[in-house]
């Protein structure tokens, strides 16, 4: 069993930054942000990597869809010890406009080009929290698909995946190929060492367009308004748990 | 069925008669000639106006997955319906699943559902996306649905995608509110900002926040249920092995009145037996920060958080847990927040209605005892 395995990655605005809406109202403010790795995504790479060591994967290539900055989303999961990079690159005006329904195609369509035995994604990206590329990508290929796992074993059958599910977990067998999307505790992703860093350097990334990849950008959906969230009023400190239990039977909730 | 009437006048003498075609189209033609100049008055059903539909106003028409383990509905199918309802039109519900007849008949009493379609077979157990969603599709080609809504739970958010890939429109996730028909908002950075976004697709795929939405009426319906034939499911793709899922005589995470969180100042599994306690005294249900649950003091379900369970329930009572973003997308929209934490500038105290700085493990078995 010797896999080529897709991975993809996708450019976010990093975890702990408190993000604002712009004043146009129509978005984030992104400019002059800290972006990073989506976490799933590095949990993804990190699976894929630890397959082609326990040689069950002959290739990584990791993948985004994005503009030219994602070019260093991608040089960090070289860094971690993917062999390839492709960026499907587009223009800030489009990337406006694109949504897992446009990235499950161009998936789709590198998957083909690369002749891929396995895509794994991250569950869902920290900014949009849509948490369907992996689905959407599965359907357009006709693969079967593995969201949440939590644990991916590559046995003679295919995969045998546990995922992690409302209720507890579940366990399927699907065939190769497949996708998979990773959870939080699929693995502990590797920070990358400068070592790594610098051999990086030195590995392939192409760039395609969408064109390339045969995708029109049709626009499903129009971002109407981006607005903060309600605000809660400002709570107090009590002092001990009987004025706790105090407060709450005034309130209602015991 | 609802049939919309058009009334006319004719200069004729006709004798009176009512008719009806059968099949999909159903209208009522009818003469009144008590007059000399006769009105008459035609009746379309919804269905036949949606045929006819030259005005190009298209009637909706909504499909419901319901949620289910074979023997009885989700509660989330019933925030879903209400869901439905306010979008206005037909709610139809379907019920896929193995030995599930008994839901399909819970399904047709609650309020809101017009129809209940059953797709029964022994190939649907374990609710594979890859079996169901030719299922959906069979049903979306008969009946040309509007829009197509599931609770956003681990199954709904796992399938309905899949579905919009094969009808080549864009999903909507998680939907907070629905504005319009075309029109959802929802939330993005873990619920830091609110999105509202207009679909320009033929059919709304829409999964959305059980918490969010009331839940419909479980009795005083009663629907009429229809049986679905099975269309080719590609069972070759993948196979369901078994569930590994936690047992609790407490309530559910999802809908509970009250909720318990523990976080890493818990410091242990055993630990959170003073937090059972406490729940058992409020009946409440249990969850736990993701931290808890990396650190293997307590199963995954329980896991609140931004990709966890989002709940909303009147109390939430959160020991021991600092408040990451990522924790408090997942509970912020409680309607009182208690924090009990023995750091005063934990994060959690910013959105805590009652906050205690204390330690835990004096505060909580005191509290447990006064109740």
């Amino acid at each position: 069993m010797s896999l080529k395995v897709l991975v993809g990655c996708k450019r976010v605005i990093d975890y702990a930054v408190k993000i604002r809406v712009r004043p146009d109202k129509l978005g984030v403010v992104t400019e002059g942000v800290k972006h990073s790795m989506n976490p799933f995504d590095e949990i993804a790479v990190e699976e894929a990597i630890r397959l082609r060591e326990a040689k069950k994967a002959k290739e990584v290539v990791v993948v985004s869809c994005g503009i030219a900055q994602a070019k260093e989303t991608l040089r960090t999961a070289l860094a971690m010890g993917a062999d390839r990079a492709i960026l499907v690159e587009l223009s800030p005006k489009e990337y406006e406009i694109m949504t897992p329904a446009h990235v499950s195609k161009i998936l789709a369509a590198v998957a083909k080009m690369e002749g891929s035995d396995l895509i794994i994604l991250g569950k869902q990206a920290i900014d949009d929290d849509c948490n369907a590329t992996a689905q959407m990508t599965a359907a357009h290929l006709d693969w079967p698909q593995a969201t949440s796992a939590s644990k991916v074993e590559v046995t003679d059958a295919g995969l045998t995946v546990t995922r992690e599910v409302d209720g507890g977990l579940e366990v399927i067998t699907t065939q190769l190929p497949a996708v998979v999307s990773a959870d939080l505790r699929l693995n502990e992703p590797r920070y990358a060492t400068l070592p790594n860093i610098m051999k990086a350097k030195k590995k392939k990334m192409t760039t395609l367009s969408l064109s390339d990849v045969g995708v029109e950008l049709k626009e499903h959906q129009t971002v109407v308004s981006v607005e903060e969230p309600p605000v809660r009023s400002a709570g107090i400190k009590v002092k001990d748990v009987d004025s706790l239990i105090a407060a709450l039977k005034q309130a209602g909730r015991i | 069925t609802t049939f919309y009437w058009f009334c006319f006048q004719l200069p004729i003498a006709i004798r009176p008669e009512l008719f009806s075609v059968q099949g999909s189209l159903t209208s009522y033609f009818l003469i009144c000639s008590t007059s000399n100049f006769p009105a008459i008055m035609l009746g379309l059903s919804r269905h036949t106006f949606r045929l006819y539909n030259r005005v190009g106003v298209r009637l909706q028409s909504t499909l419901v997955v319901v949620e289910h383990d074979n023997k009885h509905l989700n509660p989330v199918t019933l925030s879903a319906i209400t869901a439905a309802s306010q979008l206005g039109g037909d709610v139809t519900c379907l019920v896929a699943g193995s030995s599930c007849a008994a839901v399909a008949a819970e399904v047709a009493k609650a309020v809101g559902v017009s129809k209940v379609l059953l797709a029964d077979s022994a190939d649907l157990e374990g609710f594979l996306p890859e079996r169901i969603t030719p299922v959906i599709l069979a049903s979306h080609q008969k009946f040309n649905f509007t829009h197509i809504i599931a609770g956003a739970t681990a199954q709904g958010k796992s399938l309905l995608p899949r579905v919009a890939a094969k009808l080549d429109v864009a999903p909507v996730s998680d939907v907070v509110a629905i504005k319009s028909p075309d029109t959802f908002v929802r939330t993005i950075y873990a619920g830091n900002a609110m999105q509202t976004i207009k679909s320009n697709d033929p059919v709304k795929v829409v999964t959305v926040r059980g918490t969010n939405f009331a839940t419909a009426a479980a009795e005083g319906g009663s629907a009429a249920t229809e049986t679905l034939a099975i269309p080719d499911l590609p069972k070759h793709l993948s196979s369901f092995k078994e569930q590994k899922l936690s047992k609790s005589d407490r309530p559910e995470l999802s809908g509970a009145k009250s909720v318990i969180s523990g976080g890493r100042g818990l410091k242990s599994g055993e630990n959170f037996e003073l937090l059972y306690k406490l729940a058992d005294k409020l009946g409440a249900a249990v969850g736990a920060s993701r931290a808890a649950v990396d650190a293997g003091y307590v199963p995954n379900d329980m896991q609140v958080g931004q990709t966890g369970k989002i709940v909303a329930p009147d109390l939430y009572i959160a020991v021991g847990i600092s408040g990451a973003i990522q924790h408090l997308a997942g509970m912020k929209d409680s309607k009182t927040i208690v924090a009990i934490n023995k750091d005063p500038d934990a994060p959690i105290f910013q959105v805590a209605d009652f906050g205690l700085v204390a330690d835990l493990f004096k505060a909580v078995p005191e509290m447990t005892e006064k109740l």
